[in-house]
């Protein structure tokens, strides 16, 4: 049923500017309301290939997202759909205050100063952060970033979640508030992680990106296994 | 540290606090310009200033020994003026220096102590400041701390790195380099802000920010404030 | 060289405060036309980070250290304008947040530092940095501070500073020291950012007529210090005048204005000096601004 794949790449292919081939011909699809789990080494490609579902970067090869072919003309519309939530908090919550920051994409997408406010605060009370809401993004822990990011993704009201090494710095506590957060919500998700108990616990698919190429697709368990992915010490 | 204070005073409530920034940028300013006008001999109104002060301080509900400290920084560089005012003669010149100094610096303190960066931001902005300024200011704070943290952490893996040649710190083309890095990751930083805004739909414009509201005690504050020190200064 | 509230006089903060008001606004109109809004983010964070850069010290001979001052590395990095608007945020931000630097005193040292010392800085480097890079850069950090500096102590000396002729001397003694500093504290910089990526300091465009350049640096520099000079120590440049056996030839009408600093047409002794620092900084926009004309001239030959 191709209507219901929110994300659809076919022989993605991409060259660093000093000749690296840093994609390989990637053949990826999400379903909607599916969970995936990218999984592979520091370099493997992963964070290069979430980089293109929303048009920051243009390979060669096809990119659809819900049925729009990513491209200068449609990038309004596929980051609507697309929300991607970066590694760093820091370089993700750049506005003086989290209200103000998470009312900046609404903003964007048109809704005027008193809409984007009202929408921005529903979305931090989905996601707990109503308390901080007049909070410089300095004073908040890694936690609370986090999940500011989010609302922050979730007030555009996209169709799929993608989210670059969601756990960085999060304490287990935090990581637990974390996977429970996602587990609640709706979207698509396109999760990369190299933490394989919160892929475990989240994802129904995994994906293993090895040098620019997926090497291996299947269930979570199974690709853990395949790869020797589990860290044993 | 001392902008934590200043920074925590201002996020409090009082109903100085509660006031608009543009109303107690003109009563400070309409001050400044009467108490600087103030002809030297005219001592009673310097101490008619001063009741005004203390009036402020004490609606802003902020401790007043830290107010008064933070204020008299600045008082010894007035006073060798006035030291030197003194000796040449002009001993009323001096006290006038002395006290426009103190009461100017105290006034000022308490527009910044009472009001928080965003606030004086968006007055400026009313007032005609331009917006491009306005918004490196607002990401220049943003990422002030983050950023000097990072400078402190290199700092200090530098220096446990140094032993016994490390007296005097890093040497010449060592710091260089510290900087140079510091640099790089600043820039790839605004790189990482960048994708982030383009990812949220950013369109190549910032939206215009949201105005405040001017209220009737503002107005009110400012005209009483005016009138006292257009009041004192004609008397003077 | 931040000036702090208290030291400067009411006429004299006052009379720079509003004149700072359009010179930084023309600054951020041409950032504004120059720059996409997309570029805001990267100014911001640069201010942060030339913040952050003054905690790393340098070591210096006599057993001390310095650090970045930064205004000729960001006029290298971001061009004038954008430099300009960064060099005023910072000063907005050690007033407003840190009370470093008068809240008063805003206006002087934005033009001190913010108009003239990125003007300053970015003189040489625009016209020498394609063909004598180092010693440019050298220059550019050299300039800003010596400008700025001056600059500011001229405004005190307007002021009513007592400035003894030895306090003079040592002060740009001083001046100029500060000024190698941050002229080699700039150039080891840059050389750090190009050897990680080259293509983050601004080539500058062909070298323009070695000549002009000297003009309009000379220019500055000599209206920048002449100020100074004149308005502390007017006797020293009558002094030098003698020994150049000029004073006798200089014609009376320009010798009357300018000698004792004060315009005799005016009444109040406050509003003289007030007209007279503004004359001065007239005379530093002029030099600029000449010198701008003259960047244009080459440009478009």
């Amino acid at each position: 049923m191709r209507a219901a794949r929110v994300i659809e790449v076919r022989g993605l292919r991409y060259r660093y500017a000093d000749g690296t081939q840093a994609l390989d011909g990637i053949d990826f699809h999400l379903e909607a309301g599916e969970c995936v789990a990218l999984l592979g080494a520091n370099g493997s490609g992963k964070t290069t290939f979430v980089l293109h579902l929303n048009g920051l970067l243009e390979g060669e090869g096809s990119v659809e997202v819900c049925g729009l072919p990513v491209r200068k003309d449609t990038l309004a519309d596929v980051r609507a759909k697309v929300g991607l939530v970066f590694q760093d908090s820091d370089e993700q919550l750049f506005m003086p205050t989290v209200l103000e920051d998470v009312a900046f994409g609404p903003a964007n997408l048109g809704l005027g100063p008193q809409q984007a406010a009202e929408r921005a605060r529903k979305m931090l009370e989905q996601v707990g952060m109503a308390s901080v809401i007049h909070k410089a993004p300095y004073h908040l822990s890694a936690g609370e970033k986090r999940r500011v990011a989010i609302a922050g993704v979730l007030a555009m009201q996209p169709e799929v979640l993608v989210l670059d090494e969601p756990t960085t710095f999060l304490d287990p506590p935090a990581q637990r508030e974390l996977a429970r957060l996602l587990a609640s919500l709706p979207q698509a998700k396109l999760i990369v992680t190299h933490d394989v108990e919160f892929a475990r616990s989240l994802a129904s698919r995994a994906v293993f990106f090895e040098r620019g190429r997926i090497a291996g697709e299947g269930a979570v368990d199974e690709i853990i296994q395949r790869f020797d992915w589990r860290p044993r010490f | 540290m001392h902008h934590v204070v200043v920074e925590r005073w201002s996020r409090g409530a009082s109903p100085l606090h509660g006031l608009d920034a543009r109303s107690k940028m003109g009563a400070l300013l309409a001050f400044l310009v009467a108490v600087s006008t103030t002809p030297p001999r005219a001592q009673l109104a310097f101490l008619a200033y001063a009741a005004l002060v203390v009036a402020a301080m004490a609606a802003s509900r902020l401790p007043l020994g830290g107010l008064v400290r933070r204020a008299a920084l600045v008082l010894p560089f007035s006073a060798t003026f006035a030291l030197i005012t003194w000796w040449s003669g002009q001993p009323l010149r001096a006290a006038a220096l002395g006290e426009t100094s103190f009461l100017s610096g105290l006034a000022a303190l308490l527009l910044i102590a009472t009001t928080p960066l965003a606030q004086l931001l968006a007055a400026l902005e009313t007032l005609g400041a331009p917006r491009i300024l306005i918004l490196v200011v607002q990401f220049l704070y943003r990422y002030l701390f983050v950023i000097s943290e990072q400078a402190q952490h290199m700092r200090l893996a530098a220096h446990s790195r140094l032993g016994a040649a490390g007296a005097r710190g890093l040497r010449f083309d060592a710091a260089a380099g510290a900087l140079g890095v510091l640099f790089a990751r600043s820039w790839e930083r605004a790189d990482g802000i960048y994708h982030a805004m383009l990812a949220r739909g950013f369109t190549g414009r910032f939206s215009p920010a949201v105005h405040p509201h001017f209220h009737p005690a503002d107005a009110v504050f400012f005209a009483a404030v005016l009138a006292a020190c257009a009041g004192i200064r004609l008397v003077a | 060289m931040h000036i702090p509230d208290g030291f400067l006089s009411p006429a004299v903060w006052a009379t720079l405060d509003v004149l700072s008001v359009p010179a930084a606004g023309w600054m951020a109109h041409r950032a504004q036309s120059d720059t996409e809004d997309r570029r805001i983010p990267l100014m911001g964070v640069m201010g942060a980070f030339v913040f952050a850069a003054q905690m790393i010290n340098f070591p210096i001979p006599l057993g001390t250290s310095g650090h970045l001052v930064g205004g000729a590395l960001l006029a290298i990095v971001l061009g004038p304008a954008a430099a300009s608007v960064v060099m005023t945020s910072i000063l907005a931000v050690q007033a407003l947040v840190f009370q470093d630097g008068g809240i008063m005193a805003l206006g002087a040292n934005v033009i001190n530092m913010a108009i003239g010392g990125i003007l300053a800085a970015w003189v040489p480097y625009r016209l020498w940095g394609a063909r004598w890079r180092s010693a440019a850069i050298f220059t550019s950090g050299l300039l800003s501070v010596l400008v700025s500096a001056s600059l500011a102590l001229a405004q005190l000396a307007l002021s009513g500073m007592p400035m003894p002729r030895r306090l003079l001397l040592v002060s740009l003694g001083l001046f100029a020291a500060s000024g190698v500093l941050e002229g080699a504290i700039t150039l080891a910089a840059v050389r750090a950012i190009e050897r990680l990526n080259p293509g983050w300091v601004r080539t500058p465009a062909k070298a323009g007529s070695r000549m002009a350049g000297v003009v309009a640096v000379a220019a500055v520099l000599v209206a920048a210090v002449g100020i100074l000079v004149g308005s502390a120590a007017p006797e020293v440049l009558e002094h030098l005048a003698a020994s150049f056996g000029v004073t006798a030839h200089v014609p009376a009408w320009l010798h009357a204005p300018l000698a004792d600093y004060e315009w005799k047409g005016l009444d109040s002794a406050w509003l003289r000096r007030a007209s007279a620092a503004l004359t001065g900084l007239a005379l530093i926009y002029g030099a600029c601004a000449l010198a701008g004309r003259l960047l244009a001239r080459q440009r478009s030959a």
